[in-house]
């Protein structure tokens, strides 16, 4: 291992101690799941393929939050909050600058960015004023809630910047879905095939590079202070950056969800980082199993599909279901259930082999 | 001369306000934060609650103190049933308590939406209002102040004077001991969330005439109640008290200068400074410098 070349060496990291599934088994299922999801939209209508492009979209944020909450151990309750800026900026930046040029991808990239910065700027305040995990949670749920009150009152005419109208509680729409500039002619990304393929491919990216980053020293540290935040202080790891810096990555996650859902839908309200909003990221988080990558993206896309389901047959009880879920995972499952029938998964057929 | 001074009794009916909506709508989230080291989040759902059935009342008939206190008495048992259902399993987990708390406050959130509709008919501000230098002031408001000093100096006695007060003192400060004393531990923390709904409860109720009743109006406290308990710190007296002071100070401020969200963004940039500077909070760090 040791001669390996430096890119080898990150790319083992992709299964190790910080992550369930290992070996040609745990593969061998991705790879099936992988062509599965890649050959989806040839069985389904395109808007089939769009809703799953929606469902796509959250699991960014599912991620991040996985990594803040379930690595870090810091209570994160925010999520919505860099959603909410990262799709306003791209809200913004793209009316203004238009779709041409690949200028939808650079304010893409500058639109995550903002909500990077915007959690850099909290993240500081927060960590290095070393506040715990109760006032964590409480501080970054008031700046969601501020914030979205702050947006659904930017009705008047004076609410706009450049040529985009913020339009306060209904919401801004008309921004440009995103655009890649193409030799015959650009390619817009509406809900449909080539969109789902992008999502699909970020996805997964993100998903493999989140694998190796908390399977990397900085994912081992990360954990260290999640289990006892004295002892890896004591080791001498500067326990503030590295909270920050999961934070960051993290919040940034939630803004690229932002940014696509915007794209997808061409509208963004401030009802999308209010209480209710911000909940529903915990509860995907929860109740798939917050301290591993692979089952909060299961449990993410389970409870998605779930609730949209409870949303179109009982639409007023969907929210009541979500509530009851979340109380229940952390009575029964508290480290969610995925999580819970996985490790009951993995005890029977351990047990099988040691008879 | 006579300007400034309405201009001065402008400021002090504003700083008042502005005081008692930080007591009334923290000193639950306080009292139970204090206690038990639990944020809950369903902290603006008691609210609602108090607010629903103090006004239910109120068009039954009951007259408005009456009717308030009787929301409050409702909170407080809906917080007993849910520390007797939830909470009491969680003490070991503070963290999920939070999470667990927010999905009972989703539950009851919608729960409400589909029983009893998006609205409900509120009672109108009673008292009237009074004029001072050409600008009128509602006596309502007055009248909401002197519960928030009210409320304090009531709590103040309770945990000073009662058996109740030293009894759950004993409780947090070394849990186990108290137990090995003969403190009934569990009965001390649920009757310490029920306290703090039913202070929840009341502070629905006091506001509700103020304001229009619907199911997600427990979220309008959130921001205040959190904003205060953050920057008191876990201490009733020498935290929620002082910060809502200053608090007020800058939220007034603010509110008169540019407007209600000025105000709320405020006290948000505020707490966020106060967190770097004093981690603890206003009764964190007293208590280290008394210690």
């Amino acid at each position: 291992m040791d001669n390996a070349s430096p890119l080898r060496r990150t790319l083992a990291l992709i299964q190790g101690p910080q992550t369930l599934g290992r070996g040609r088994r745990f593969w061998a299922g991705f790879a099936v799941v992988l062509a599965l999801a890649c050959a989806y939209p040839m069985f389904a209508d395109s808007y089939d393929v769009g809703n799953n492009v929606y469902f796509f979209n959250w699991l960014f944020m599912a991620l991040g939050l996985s990594l803040i909450w379930g690595y870090g151990g810091s209570l994160s309750f925010g999520q919505t909050a860099f959603f909410g800026v990262a799709a306003y900026c791209y809200g913004v930046l793209t009316i203004n600058l238009g779709d041409a040029y690949g200028l939808t991808l650079f304010s893409l990239v500058l639109a995550v960015a903002c909500s990077a910065l915007f959690a850099a700027v909290l993240g500081y305040f927060m960590f290095y004023g070393r506040i715990n995990g109760v006032f964590l949670g409480i501080v970054s749920l008031s700046v969601t809630l501020v914030l979205e009150r702050f947006m659904a009152q930017t009705a008047g005419p004076e609410w706009a910047i450049g040529a985009a109208r913020l339009n306060g509680f209904n919401g801004m729409g008309g921004m440009p879905s995103l655009t890649i500039p193409w030799p015959g002619g650009p390619i817009v990304l509406y809900p449909d095939l080539p969109l789902y393929y992008l999502t699909l491919a970020l996805l997964v990216v993100i998903y493999l590079g989140l694998r190796i980053l908390v399977n990397s020293r900085f994912g081992n540290v990360l954990v260290a202070i999640r289990e006892n935040p004295l002892r890896a202080e004591m080791l001498g790891y500067d326990i503030r950056r590295y909270q920050l810096m999961a934070f960051v990555i993290g919040s940034a996650l939630a803004g690229l969800s932002g940014v696509l859902y915007t794209s997808w839908g061409n509208y963004i309200t401030p009802a999308s980082m209010g209480m209710t909003a911000a909940a529903l990221p915990i509860v995907w988080v929860a109740v798939g199993g917050r301290g591993d990558l692979t089952t909060t993206l299961v449990g993410t896309l389970l409870v998605l599909i779930v609730f949209q389901m409870l949303t179109i047959h009982g639409s007023q009880y969907a929210l009541v279901v979500m509530g009851a879920l979340l109380v229940v995972t952390v009575l029964v499952a508290p480290r969610g259930i995925v999580m819970a029938l996985v490790e009951g998964a993995m005890r029977l057929t351990r047990r099988k082999e040691a008879r | 001369m006579v300007d400034s001074l309405n201009l001065v009794f402008s400021f002090l009916y504003q700083f008042g306000d502005a005081f008692a909506f930080l007591v009334l709508s923290a000193c639950g989230l306080a009292v139970i934060f204090g206690m038990m080291g639990v944020i809950n989040l369903a902290h603006g759902e008691f609210i609602m609650c108090g607010a629903y059935v103090s006004t239910r009342a109120a068009h039954a008939g009951v007259p408005m103190p009456l009717a308030i206190l009787l929301g409050a008495a409702c909170a407080g048992i809906a917080g007993m049933i849910v520390e007797l259902l939830v909470i009491r399993r969680l003490y070991q987990r503070p963290l999920d308590t939070i999470v667990a708390t927010w999905g009972i406050s989703m539950i009851v959130t919608q729960g409400m939406l589909i029983l009893l509709g998006p609205s409900m008919q509120g009672v109108g501000t009673p008292f009237g209002s009074f004029v001072v230098g050409g600008y009128s002031y509602s006596v309502y408001r007055i009248i909401l102040m002197l519960s928030a000093v009210a409320t304090l100096a009531v709590l103040w006695l309770m945990f000073t004077r009662t058996r109740f007060g030293l009894l759950s003192r004993a409780t947090i400060q070394v849990p186990h001991v108290a137990e090995a004393l003969g403190v009934n531990t569990n009965l001390v923390y649920s009757v310490t969330f029920g306290l703090g709904a039913a202070l929840a409860g009341l502070a629905g109720g006091l506001y509700a005439p103020t304001m229009t009743l619907v199911p997600t109006m427990g979220a309008s406290f959130m921001v205040e109640a959190f904003v205060t308990v953050v920057v008191g710190g876990a201490d009733i007296f020498l935290g929620t008290a002082p910060a809502a002071l200053i608090l007020a100070v800058i939220k007034a401020g603010l509110t008169s200068w540019q407007g209600q969200l000025a105000g709320q963004i405020g006290l948000l940039i505020a707490v966020i400074i106060v967190i770097r500077i004093l981690p603890r909070g206003i009764s964190g760090k007293i208590l280290r410098e008394r210690g």
